[in-house]
């Protein structure tokens, strides 16, 4: 089992309702944000194009983070989804620098914090609460190793990318271009 | 459904009521309605208790969830709910910020200087429901009861409209007309015999082919018609977007037309003129349900796509082709038409040519056009006749704006500063969850008119600019702390939806049915308020429709069956429109009667001045006007605007991203506060460009106080429309002051 979402970049309008439905579905704190929009402009007036995604930790298959993580604390789990033990983390940052896409922050409780997939919902059945909320549905959640699952369908169907595939991390998040 | 016993209830109440009907009200204890209480349940019974959102007029319905503790943890969509289909946008999301925001209005207030110095004494509600009942009593004795008014924007208007409506006056106003949505209605009316409303008939899920004029879906949130555009755009929808922005939708858009501002009205002219001199116009549509086709082929041969490249600076190969576009996409076409269309004071006519050419490519009344909405017919309860009122804003009108098919906000403030040409003046104002400082253009004379009143009482959440002038502050609870009026929604199904409260309200708080209430009992119109309690009111209205209370308490919303089977046109189905001729008219009778243009006209607008330029505001998803403002949840993704500068231009100036400036206007009006700049190419050099609802001035409001630039106070120059009286605010124009510092503040 290996979890992935997609995003479709051509239905986002960038409203940032996924980063409030993860605040409030998380207990993230005001101030801090586990997923975040961003907009990428190209051009010159009136030549112009525009990128809206919204982005967080892409849940890596060779994950910086958790090569560097001194406790173990930082870790694989369900699916191939990247957790933070809270009782095991000393706050000591390694892993908020070792990332590439910027994902972690110290959660002023003083471990380290990013998303989780969900997995609490995931593990209901649910979907991420980002997914379930998004007015423009352009988030898909799903299994890659199951070929009928929504994300596995999307990727088959349409042109994506990663980001910074460089890296080498094997990123889990797609965006549909 | 309903049981004979409750009939016969009702039957013999309703006879009483005719009776209490003659003005002798003074029998109340027995026009109390007796319900059952006994499954009125407090809220703590639930683990989910359904509410719709006041975050924005969309009222979408949802289900508030707490955690073990009680507490409100979140909101999320109800998947039965048409208006959201079970998804919330990031305001109704982050609804629970307003609920915690411990900048609320805590305890009722009572002013204790002059008008505007936000200073006050906390009063009991006994004492400020007194004060507000013995002004009004004064008034009326004074003036008639006719010069007290409510402007109201939010759920709790309907009882203080009612209130009203028993005291005997009919100045009920709301903020959303006159400044927003009024000029298209006219439009529509005046051409199909019938408004858009909300939310809009717009068939957007099933398009091909999208035209949006200025309208920025996707930063308005308008939930509903968001998601259907992103349907519409994975089943291959195009998307024609203008507006001299680059929108996000403009960014999704196939063709974006980066339109010189205030010249839309050339562009839908040239338009008309391609899709009728190549004959791409529905003709059997046209022929069967339009009236005036002949004189507005006529009048649109001199609009032709080069004269109107010379206006808009929209090139006539791209007229040409997206008018093409349209035609091919027609009838499953939607020129879109707006919502916020107070522009340049003619939007009626703008607007009318946005129907015109919805009618000449027969998408009205068709699938992917415009459908046929219905509403749910929940009866209310019978009380007595409310007393006639004998004169209201109108009369202070001088016989203008006669085709407004309610009341304009501004004309009821316009009507509350004396003048020797008018025999009647507006004297106490309630206002009810808006924010009028910041909604009615040229802020001066609002003040100037709340200077003159006798009352101003407002009602809000939150202690918004307009409570520091008011006489009387009565704090509301949350839409989350509170029942309100069903929620009865047009749509392709007619839906009804329950709030109810998910705890019990903070502070000193209350609910505004309850607020309402007591102030009748003070001013001798209980009978007005049969039921004691709004949950009984609520029960009695749904059992009227086959439901209850308690059903709708477990489910939240309900669909109810189409009683007509006429959601889209029928092939050659004979259709009356309500229109004097009973057809569409492309030339309108109506407007003619009252001495305007029966076609609309392409009129040039003012430009700004060397060194000005355009004061372009709209809308950010995660922001509602003012009223999140200080949302914390909200302020966490958005604590203030900015100003939109093209390169070009902040070169000029020397401007760069994230330097604070100040604006002057053409009026010499400079902000209160600076405003941080952005420098983007997503802006056109002839304006600029920022989010409504920031630039806060009442100290109370500790998160965005001093926050951004308030386009409202820059907004001085009114375009006023004739036809309906809609106030025009693109016509205003601004430099930058870079002379001022920020700490000078």
């Amino acid at each position: 089992m290996r979890y992935a979402m997609a995003i479709d970049t051509k239905k986002c309008v960038g409203c940032s309702d996924c980063v409030v439905a993860c605040q409030t579905e998380n207990d993230v704190p005001i101030g801090y944000c586990r997923d975040w929009v961003v907009e990428v402009m190209d051009g010159t007036y009136p030549q112009l194009e525009m990128e809206l995604r919204s982005e967080r930790c892409n849940h890596c298959e060779n994950s910086p983070c958790v090569r560097c993580c001194p406790t173990g604390a930082s870790h694989y789990s369900e699916g191939g989804t990247v957790l933070v033990t809270k009782n095991e983390c000393i706050g000591c940052s390694a892993c908020v620098t070792s990332c590439p896409y910027d994902a972690r922050f110290v959660h002023p409780e003083g471990y380290v914090d990013k998303c989780t997939f969900c997995l609490h919902r995931v593990k209901k059945g649910m979907q991420p609460a980002c997914v379930a909320v998004c007015p423009t549905k352009c988030m898909y959640f799903g299994d890659l190793d199951d070929p009928r699952s929504e994300v596995s369908q999307i990727l088959k169907k349409r042109k994506y990318k990663t980001l910074i595939p460089e890296a080498g991390t094997k990123p889990h998040l797609y965006f549909l271009i | 459904m309903k049981s004979r016993r409750e009939f016969l209830k009702i039957s013999s109440l309703s006879a009483a009521g005719l009776i209490f009907g003659g003005g002798i009200l003074d029998s109340i204890a027995s026009n109390l309605v007796d319900t059952n209480k006994s499954f009125f349940k407090g809220p703590y019974d639930f683990t989910r208790t359904p509410t719709y959102c006041e975050v924005c007029f969309w009222k979408c319905a949802g289900w508030v969830y707490k955690d073990e503790n009680g507490k409100i943890k979140k909101i999320i969509g109800n998947d039965l709910d048409p208006n959201c289909n079970g998804r919330f946008c990031p305001r109704g999301t982050g609804g629970v910020g307003m609920y915690y925001d411990e900048d609320r209005l805590k305890t009722p207030l009572i002013r204790t200087e002059e008008r505007g110095k936000q200073t006050f004494r906390e009063a009991s509600w006994d004492e400020a429901f007194e004060y507000i009942a013995s002004k009004m009593k004064q008034i009326k004795k004074e003036h008639g009861p006719e010069s007290t008014a409510l402007f109201t924007h939010g759920s709790g208007g309907k009882y203080f409209g009612k209130l009203l409506k028993a005291f005997g006056s009919n100045n009920i106003t709301a903020p959303s007309y006159a400044q927003c949505r009024g000029p298209r209605e006219v439009a529509f009316i005046s051409t199909f015999g019938q408004g858009i409303n909300s939310p809009e008939n717009t068939d957007i899920r099933d398009t091909k082919c999208l035209v949006l004029i200025g309208s920025h879906l996707g930063e308005n949130m308008h939930n509903g018609q968001v998601q259907e555009m992103s349907d519409a755009i994975d089943k291959g929808a195009n998307i024609i977007t203008v507006d001299p922005r680059f929108s996000t939708v403009a960014g999704k858009s196939k063709h974006w037309l980066p339109i010189k501002p205030a010249t839309d009205n050339a562009l839908l002219l040239a338009w008309m003129n391609v899709i009728i001199n190549e004959g791409l116009y529905d003709k059997e549509y046209v022929e069967k349900y339009t009236f005036g086709f002949d004189q507005l082929k006529d009048h649109v041969q001199r609009y032709t796509p080069e004269w109107a490249y010379g206006v808009t600076t929209i090139k006539p190969q791209q007229i040409r082709e997206t008018a093409r576009e349209m035609a091919n996409a027609a009838p499953a076409v939607i020129v879109h038409p707006g919502r916020h269309v107070t522009w340049y004071g003619d939007d009626t006519q703008r607007l009318r040519a946005v129907a015109i050419l919805n009618a000449l490519l027969g998408s009205w009344g068709r699938r992917g056009g415009f459908y046929n909405p219905e509403k749910a017919e929940v009866p209310h309860y019978k009380l007595p006749a409310f007393p006639k009122p004998k004169k209201n804003w109108r009369d202070a009108m001088g016989g203008k704006y006669n085709l407004a098919d309610l009341a304009l906000a501004s004309g009821v403030c316009d009507a509350s500063i004396p003048s020797p040409d008018m025999d009647y003046a507006i004297k106490g104002w309630i206002v009810n969850g808006t924010n009028l400082i910041n909604t009615l253009p040229d802020q001066k004379k609002t003040i100037q008119a709340i200077q003159e009143l006798d009352l101003i009482a407002v009602v809000d959440t939150m202690p918004m600019e307009i409570t520091g002038y008011a006489d009387v502050v009565l704090p509301e609870c949350t839409y989350l702390e509170r029942y309100d009026a069903l929620r009865i929604s047009q749509g392709r199904e007619p839906s009804i939806a329950l709030r109810m409260p998910a705890v019990d309200p903070l502070y000193n708080t209350k609910p505004a049915y309850w607020m309402a209430r007591e102030l009748a009992k003070k001013l001798d119109l209980q009978d007005y308020f049969p039921f004691e309690t709004i949950e009984e009111e609520i029960d009695w209205e749904l059992k009227q429709v086959g439901t209850s209370l308690e059903e709708m308490q477990r489910v939240g919303v309900k669909k109810l069956e189409r009683e007509f089977d006429d959601l889209y046109f029928a092939d050659g189905e004979d259709i009356e429109f309500n229109t004097n001729t009973g057809k569409i008219e492309l030339y309108s009778t109506a407007l003619e009667e009252e001495g305007f243009e029966p076609m609309p006209v392409y009129s040039p607008h003012p430009e700004p001045a060397e060194g000005f330029y355009r004061l372009i505001y709209g809308r950010a998803p995660m922001h509602t006007f003012s009223r999140t403002a200080n949302n914390p949840n909200l302020t966490d993704l958005m604590d203030e605007n900015t100003c939109w500068v093209n390169p070009k231009v902040a070169k000029e100036w020397d401007l760069s991203s994230g330097q604070y400036v100040f604006l002057e206007n053409q009026d010499g009006v400079v902000s209160e506060f600076p405003i941080k700049v952005r420098v983007t190419e997503r802006i056109r050099f002839d304006s600029i460009y920022m989010v409504h609802g920031f630039g806060h001035a009442d100290k109370r409001m500790k998160r965005c106080f001093g926050k951004g630039v308030s386009d409202t106070q820059l907004i001085t120059n009114v375009m006023t429309d004739p036809i309906m009286g809609g106030t025009g605010m693109r016509g205003n124009f601004v430099t930058f002051r870079t002379d001022i510092k920020k700490s000078e503040v």
